[in-house]
């Protein structure tokens, strides 16, 4: 092959809409979930975005069979889900990890069985699962677009209030930060990423950008403010080189998009862990 | 407890507190004050309810009976103990001291003044050109420091620390309290919780000896007398004088708390 005909092959896709518009959706929820990834492995949530986006699943599915707004159904079905888990957590008896798991699978059920008894079941579930970056309309660019937008004004207006509250939440709060506040609007980022996101890049995709490219982030630096550019990076460039292989290699994108970030994971794993053994050994040395 | 002090001076203030977890009464019927300008010890065995009553001094636990607080308008310089926090957290020295003040304009970035105020900051406390180090790298005593250099970033009126020398060798227990009687001396009140009788709080000028009842109020000369421990360790303990200060003979192992009885009204 020619090189004039590996680029005009490289560009190929470019020519249809639908992966174009894939494409930019599927780049901008990348550095989405990974820039709001950064709170959610720093605070040790990561169950909570994994959870919360499988719950959000059977709003969709129950939004679906009664022909209802997809945004209104699955958001007030994630807001149920979320006072839900809070109310049974804050009895103490059980762990916030295993509320998370009985209000989460048991929505995850509840959708897959409406879907199974009144849904095209079959399309529908996979559609969810992992996303359909062929049918991204205009206002999913738009809603995805402005929900990144948002979320990275918030968080920039407000950094250190929330990288205080991460880092010492008890502290913050003596020290006069509304700690619950920022909580609360971490998580209403969350769900906003998750319902925006999910009808085109899927649950699994989600649950795998909200942590892969943070937890690289967080292997490649000490620095908090850096992991909050550098984890967005690995998000977008995962969710740009997965598309183009998934276009290639006629596989599922969101499969692609989470292959692709698990190996830049394992590669920085690899590589950090050499150095540290280095490190370890010259300090035999002194 | 009389009130003497004018409002102006009183920073905390705890009256016929009460504090309990489900039907566990942790804290009975405290009352206290700290003035600006106190150095105050809270001791007592493990168990004993200091901590939970620093914790709603600083409002993180509603008390179930009576009135805690702090006057309005006063700041605090919390320092909890060292164990607290994630130390693998990827922020630098620097960056956990600036985080507690507010952020001037959009962007977050640690401006010339700040910086030059945290490493003065630092200077002062022992830690000089270890603004750039990630706190992991930190040794125990040093990551303490760094804790307290955050508090008083903070520019506050009374620092509060939570077992300051718990898990720290001699060395550091000598720097935390030769630290916090200079900054007592520079005009910062202190309000501390410690078991450590010898270590700590023998040299302090105000103890108050709690068992989830303030058994004693007062210096330690006053408080530390085998009366006043017997009924703060039930159990029988020593005291001897050693260079003007009282040593307590350490026979905690046997020691229990004491149980709870309610007040017969």
């Amino acid at each position: 092959m020619s090189s004039v005909t590996l680029a005009a092959g490289l560009f190929e896709p470019y020519g249809f809409e639908f992966f174009r518009n894939g494409t930019i959706v599927a780049v901008t929820a990348g550095a989405l979930c990974g820039l709001l990834g950064v709170f959610v492995v720093l605070r040790g949530m990561s169950y909570i975005g994994h959870g919360l986006s499988h719950a959000v699943f059977g709003g969709a599915a129950a939004s679906a069979v009664m022909n209802f707004n997809y945004f209104v159904g699955a958001g007030l079905w994630g807001i149920v889900s979320g006072v839900l888990i809070g109310r049974i957590a804050r009895r103490r008896i059980l762990g916030a990890d295993a509320a998370i798991g009985v209000v989460t699978t048991a929505s995850f059920a509840v959708g897959l069985a409406l879907l199974n008894r009144y849904g095209q079941a079959k399309r529908s579930i996979e559609a969810v699962l992992f996303g359909s970056v062929l049918g991204v309309k205009t206002g999913d660019i738009i809603a995805v677009i402005v929900v990144g937008l948002l979320a990275l004004g918030i968080i920039v207006v407000g950094y250190r209030r929330f990288l205080f509250s991460t880092f010492d939440p008890e502290v913050a709060s003596v020290s006069g930060v509304r700690v619950s506040m920022m909580e609360a609007a971490l998580m209403v980022m969350l769900s906003l990423t998750i319902l925006v996101t999910m009808r085109v890049i899927g649950t699994l995709l989600i649950s795998a950008l909200l942590v892969i490219p943070a937890a690289t982030a967080r292997m490649l630096t000490n620095r908090f403010a850096r992991m909050l550019w550098i984890s967005p990076l690995i998000g977008g460039a995962g969710a740009f080189i997965g598309m183009n292989l998934a276009y290639h290699t006629n596989t599922s994108a969101a499969a692609m998009i989470i292959i692709v970030c698990a190996t830049a994971f394992s590669g920085v794993y690899f590589a950090s862990g050499v150095r540290g053994k280095r490190r370890v050994a010259a300090l035999g040395h002194l | 407890m009389i009130l003497k002090a004018a409002p102006d001076n009183l920073l905390v203030s705890c009256h016929h507190l009460s504090c309990a977890y489900g039907d566990n009464v942790v804290v009975n019927d405290v009352t206290f004050n700290v003035e600006r300008g106190e150095f105050v010890g809270i001791v007592g065995p493990s168990g004993s309810g200091k901590t939970t009553l620093l914790r709603a001094v600083l409002g993180m636990v509603k008390p179930v009976h009576g009135e805690v607080g702090t006057m309005k308008g006063v700041r605090l310089g919390y320092v909890p103990q060292v164990e607290s926090v994630d130390w693998n957290f990827p922020v630098t020295v620097l960056e956990v001291m600036v985080m507690t003040r507010p952020q001037r304009g959009v962007w977050a970035r640690i401006t010339v003044a700040e910086r030059r105020a945290a490493n003065d900051m630092l200077d002062r406390l022992g830690l000089g050109g270890l603004g750039d180090r990630h706190i992991r790298e930190l040794s125990g005593g040093q990551q303490q420091r760094v804790f307290v250099a955050r508090a008083l970033f903070h520019e506050p009126d009374i620092l509060v620390l939570d077992e300051p020398t718990s898990g720290v060798d001699v060395r550091t227990r000598h720097e935390v309290l030769h630290l916090l009687a200079d900054l007592h001396q520079d005009g910062i009140s202190v309000l501390l919780t410690t078991h450590d009788l010898n270590g700590l709080a023998a040299h302090l000028p105000r103890l108050v000896c709690l068992n989830r009842e303030v058994i004693a109020d007062g210096s330690p000369r006053e408080v530390l007398v085998p009366d006043v421990l017997e009924r703060l360790y039930g159990a029988p303990m020593h005291v001897l004088e050693h260079g003007g200060m009282p040593v307590v003979l350490d026979h905690a192992e046997g020691a229990v708390i004491k149980p709870f009885r309610p007040r017969a009204v």
